[in-house]
């Protein structure tokens, strides 16, 4: 294979570090727009009781301050989900109520920002301040309610707002009870995680305008835009053809901006003022006033054989939606979804995600999978020490095969378990405990008096796309000197997915690289795609890709026997020359141009469309060598390393990237990014000053190693990569912790501060 | 407010509002590769050189900058490019949001480092924050740009 497999860098990549214009803030900055600044609510929990606007707008400069009074009512969700979406419709552009410090109460838009903030001010706001619901752990049947209308929902997610239940979900195989009775060992253990920020470089931004056909105009930094622009359609009352949505380069989402955060209040203020608007995010508000990692309470119980047969698995969850439910229920499934299948065909998911008077839960690269592998593996390293056994041989002896079947695989109906069709877990556990020489390492060692030395593992999956529900197209366009155009929509943030929809097209029409253009700007001129999120880029819109170069080359043999007076089957194609019997022959670039002109009368376009019927899990096995001094508390992750089972590697030096940076995401979640609010409900944690994201001094040595297997449904055998990768260090690591040093740590994270604490105790 | 400096070697006279930021202010005169990832100068996406140093643009008053020169990575082309090969090599400027910034500092860090280490070359460039890459990528990177041992 020419393109697939190698090492090939991203098409868009020397021009980005040149620093050539190509974010929304870059595209959009000579329209002299209106700059859009929020007002936001002081309180956690608050009826506004008037609101008086008349001084800021009597300001020199202010365009437009708008108030719940003045904007649509129409409740929405802002998730980036396929429609119908799961998630409640929760919100509205301004409410009375605001429901979380940072809650929007008012938009004001003015000629330059210095104007607008001080139009912010200018605004009087006189509120009611009520009691907040601040602890997740009271907010189920708590008698003050964060919502008190119920939401309307799509379909039944177990939305219950008068109890603060966002969604509600319990999944059982067998008699999970009575499996943990019969069983020799049983592990109970409660383990927390934090509303991890997404902390992409590129802050929350979109430009609004009317172009000149009159249609609005939507330049988003999104991963979504497909469902941007639905959105915008439902909440704003316009149709779908009156809108158009722009997606330049995107500086970084993980999830964050499968959220419509921003492009509503620059879009209300073009609609009301005809005129140009654009919103920026501080980093204040993106970290106070976006969403972030759903924060999770989880309750593990395993029941094993004392010969260390894992019988039953049982997770029940408690999930912190915060003021509203973006994802709250497809989040809160995953978690069990992606850990289920791993060890137990007997097996429960159950809880609820509520909500508080904090800041929303959301999508994040992992996406409830990172809290259930932190819960699970860390209950399984638990059940390993307590059965005395090496807890990568208890994996070993667990864990789901390639061949097995299991009911909590997607793409399962009831009856049919669905059959793990590839799987290399169990070798890239034993490729890993090779490279970190487990054998003899493991549990840890002393460096020095302070100095421990400690090694912990965990392994993961995830899915490739949303089976049954997300269905990606592209497009392939001949031009008329026989180069080409590969339209899509997946929505590339960074991760190279317009790189490696062009390689795979590249291969198939056996063209270099270079004559493939790839189109994923202007949604009009765009096929369908959900967009980048739930790992889909490569197994979903690869696939579409596949069948949409086939298709051109099958096309293109035709056009060719066509022009040639050949029948299509005596058309041989290969590396842009058509041959057929004798010396007949027909370059591409030949073909294309007649078929352009008057003379062939016939422009090639083909289009794939591709939906999984399953999501085939990516496999990670993760081990952490950790170093703790025990006189500051301080952890170092040493060492890592990562084998992953990712299907076939498409594009080596993207994929290991992917690797390396959701490790680092994954360090960060495990030993870094503390979040604390204060006692009233502000977020403290919201500068880089505050929340700690890995700094390249914080990390060791990260070694990546891929064990191929072939997903017979993917493109090339290949599987998804994105978000498996961050699963396993949090659980590793704290493994290594307790093994350096005793400290069991089952809260995120693990500062120097609890392990020094819990080193006093 | 008004002052003469240099930017990419040309004299210019600046406009500009007190109070504003050099990041601000470079963006509004067109040179885009500078970009702003926080509001604390923690992140290091606005390194541009101020007199050949590297120089959060972002926590420098543009009212300073009479009689200076300023460099952005639009001047470097050239070079800017020869690092580009070496870290999309390596896949590792994935959304590129941080990179202008990050190879001024690179590039900085060229001339003022005699015989780089990966150590002294992480303590380099500590200032300059990424999400996407987890840094192995970047570093592999700057060792086969500098030829580092």
């Amino acid at each position: 294979m020419d393109y697939v497999g190698r090492k090939i860098p991203k098409i868009d990549g020397i021009g980005l570090v040149k620093g050539t214009p190509a974010y929304t803030s870059d595209l959009s900055i000579n329209n002299n727009a209106l700059i859009v600044k929020i007002l936001r609510s002081p309180h956690a929990s608050a009826r506004i009781t008037s609101i008086d606007t008349s001084k800021a707008l009597a300001m020199p400069g202010v365009e437009c301050v708008l108030t719940y009074k003045d904007v649509p009512q129409t409740p929405f969700t802002l998730a980036g989900q396929s429609y119908p979406e799961p998630s409640p419709y929760d919100r509205r552009i301004l409410e009375d109520v605001v429901r979380y410090v940072g809650d929007e109460v008012a938009i004001v838009a003015a000629g330059d920002e210095p104007t607008a903030i001080r139009a912010l001010a200018a605004i009087k706001v006189v509120y009611e301040v009520l009691t907040p619901v601040l602890d997740v752990e009271s907010a189920l049947d708590n008698e003050v309610l964060v919502h008190t209308a119920q939401p309307h929902t799509n379909f039944d997610v177990g939305c219950d707002a008068s109890r603060n239940i966002a969604a509600a979900h319990s999944l059982e195989f067998g008699d999970v009870e009575a499996e943990l009775a019969r069983s020799e060992v049983v592990v109970e253990q409660t383990y927390r995680t934090q509303a991890q920020a997404h902390a992409m470089m590129e802050t929350y931004r979109a430009s609004t305008s009317f172009d000149v056909q009159g249609r609005l105009q939507v330049m988003t930094s999104t991963q979504i835009p497909y469902h941007v622009r639905r959105h915008l359609s439902h909440i704003l009352g316009i149709a779908k053809s009156k809108i158009k949505i722009l997606k330049p380069r995107v500086g970084g989402g993980f999830g964050g901006k499968q959220t419509a955060s921003v492009e509503i209040f620059p879009a209300i203020v073009t609609m009301k003022t005809g005129k140009p608007a654009q919103l920026v995010y501080t980093r204040q508000e993106t970290f106070s006033c976006t969403t972030s990692r759903h924060a999770m309470i989880l309750t593990v119980r395993i029941g094993a054989d004392r010969d260390g047969t894992i019988r039953v698995v049982d997770i029940h969850t408690l999930s912190d939606t915060g003021a509203y439910g973006e994802h709250a229920p497809t989040v809160f499934w995953v978690v069990g979804q992606k850990t289920l299948p791993l060890y137990s065909s007997v097996c429960r998911y159950h809880g609820h995600a509520v909500y508080t008077n904090k800041a929303p839960g959301g999508a994040l690269r992992g996406y409830g999978a990172t809290q259930g592998t932190f819960a699970l593996e860390s209950a399984v390293n638990e059940l390993a020490e307590k059965l005395g056994m090496d807890p990568a041989e208890l994996r070993l002896k667990n864990l789901i095969r390639e061949g097995d079947s299991h009911e909590a695989l997607s793409g399962s109906v009831a009856g049919a378990p669905e059959v793990l069709a590839s799987s290399t877990l169990h070798r890239c556990i034993e490729r890993g405990m090779e490279l970190i020489d487990w054998k003899k390492k493991y549990p840890g060692k002393n460096l020095a008096p302070h100095i421990k030395r400690g090694y912990g593992m965990a392994v993961t999956m995830q899915g490739s796309g949303i089976s049954k529900i997300d269905t990606g197209s592209v497009t392939i366009k001949l031009n008329e000197d026989g180069f080409f155009t590969l339209s899509h929509a997946a929505s590339d943030m960074g991760q190279g997915s317009d790189t490696m929809l062009c390689q795979i097209a590249a291969e198939i029409l056996e063209v270099e690289m270079e004559h493939i253009i790839v189109a994923s700007f202007d949604l009009d001129t765009l096929p369908y795609d959900p967009g980048a999120y739930a790992s889909s880029g490569a197994y979903v819109t690869g696939r579409a890709a596949v069948i949409a170069a086939e298709q051109m080359v099958q096309q293109m043999r035709e056009a060719a026997a066509r022009l040639l007076k050949l029948s299509p089957a005596e058309v041989d194609y290969e590396n842009g020359m058509f041959t057929g019997p004798g010396e007949v022959q027909m370059s591409l670039s030949n073909l294309a141009t007649t078929l352009c002109s008057f003379a062939g009368m016939d422009q090639l376009v083909s289009k794939g469309t591709y939906g999984g019927e399953t999501s085939p899990p990516p496999f990670m096995a993760g081990f952490a060598e950790v170093e703790v001094d025990l006189e500051t508390g301080e952890s170092r992750v040493v060492d890592y390393v990562a084998v992953v089972d990712c299907g076939t590697v498409l594009n080596e030096n993207l994929a290991r990237i992917q690797v390396e940076g959701g490790i680092v995401m994954g360090i960060g979640l495990g030993l870094y990014e503390e979040v604390r609010y204060s006692s009233s409900g502000r977020l403290a944690t919201n500068s880089f000053m505050e929340y700690k994201i890995p700094s390249r001094q914080d990390i060791g040595e990260i070694r990546v190693a891929f064990e191929e297997s072939h997903e017979p449904t993917g493109p090339y055998g290949a599987k998804s990569i994105g978000e498996v990768v961050c699963n396993t260090p949090a659980p590793a690591i704290t493994e290594a912790i307790y093994n350096a040093t005793g400290v069991r740590c089952r809260s995120l994270p693990v500062t120097a501060e609890k392990i020094l604490l819990h080193l006093g105790n | 407010m008004q002052l003469e400096t240099t930017i990419n070697g040309n004299t210019v006279t600046l406009d500009f509002a007190a109070g504003e930021f050099l990041s601000e202010t470079l963006r509004r005169y067109g040179y885009l590769s500078v970009k702003e990832g926080c509001d604390t100068g923690s992140c290091g996406l606005c390194t541009v050189w101020l007199d050949g140093k590297p120089t959060l643009s972002c926590s420098t008053l543009t009212a300073r900058m009479q009689g200076h020169e300023i460099t952005t990575i639009e001047a470097l082309a050239g070079e800017a490019e020869e690092f580009a090969r070496f870290l999309v090599a390596e896949g590792a400027e994935q959304c590129g949001f941080c990179a202008p910034g990050f190879a001024m500092t690179v590039l900085a860090m060229k001339r003022e480092l005699k015989e780089p280490t990966v150590t002294s070359i992480n303590h380099y460039l500590a200032g300059n924050l990424c999400r996407c890459s987890g840094y192995k990528g970047q570093m592999r990177a700057i060792v086969k740009y500098l030829g580092v041992k």
